[in-house]
């Protein structure tokens, strides 16, 4: 199960709105062992483009400098879809290298502000990636890291 | 002296759960030859059966990415740092 602070949640999706149609792509740092995606950090899709996200090769080694300087790992590795579910494609599956972190998937393709839908739905969904499997899991959103488990505690099956 | 190589997660179960090891050569694909020697499996993960680099991995010799300074035939020294990270990318 991805645990996510609302917060954290809410600029993931703000990002993938912002972006569309192009992918928006991006990780969330947490300390290492812990699980907890507590950093926000967008990154550039150096492909820029609707059906494909990469992250630029200089920006992608600061950024593991960076992590591995403050003992963090990437617990969430993001990036949208602008036109189809919030699934991991095939492409996904064949590059997904990183076996202990939460896969977020979101669609844009029926957000409000861009696509003039009435309803605004973004979807908003994690999995794991090992060795070419893909296993849906939850997500539960937390108010805060801070006080834990609150009663408002919200979970999206 | 030698050269160090970072290693990714991924890449771990090759090399006992090491974040780095050192190795020897010339060029990187010397080098990558050494770690093979040392930690079988590995140049599988980072060269293709028709010697090239696969395309999902980055490989910088400090900080430059290799695919600019020739790929493999890239000249590595004693002293240098060599990351391997694979690339965050998908469709």
């Amino acid at each position: 199960m991805l645990r996510i602070d609302r917060a954290t949640r809410d600029a993931i999706v703000a990002h993938a709105r912002a972006d569309h149609p192009d992918e928006a792509c991006g990780v969330v740092a947490g300390p290492e062992g812990s699980d907890r995606p507590e950093r926000f950090i967008p990154m550039l899709n150096a492909a820029r483009s609707p059906t494909f996200y990469e992250f630029d090769s200089a920006d992608l080694l600061r950024l593991y400098r960076e992590m591995d300087d403050r003992d963090e790992v990437p617990v969430v590795v993001y990036h949208s879809h602008t036109a189809t579910e919030a699934h991991p494609s095939r492409t996904d599956v064949s590059y997904a290298s990183e076996p202990f972190a939460h896969y977020v998937l979101v669609s844009t393709r029926e957000h409000g502000a861009q696509t003039g839908l009435a309803g605004d739905d973004v979807e908003f969904r994690s999995f794991r990636i090992v060795d070419g499997v893909v296993t849906e899991e939850d997500v539960e959103v937390v108010e805060s890291y801070l006080f834990g488990h609150s009663p408002t505690t919200v979970v999206y099956d | 002296m030698a050269i160090e190589v970072r290693i990714p997660t991924i890449l771990r179960t090759h090399t006992g759960g090491n974040k780095t090891v050192s190795g020897a050569g010339e060029t990187l694909g010397a080098l990558v030859d050494d770690i093979e020697g040392q930690h079988p499996g590995i140049k599988g993960r980072l060269v293709t059966d028709e010697g090239k680099l696969h395309r999902f991995v980055n490989v910088y010799v400090n900080d430059e990415d290799v695919r600019f300074t020739g790929s493999l035939d890239t000249p590595v020294k004693d002293g240098d740092s060599v990351t391997i990270l694979p690339a965050v990318a998908g469709g």
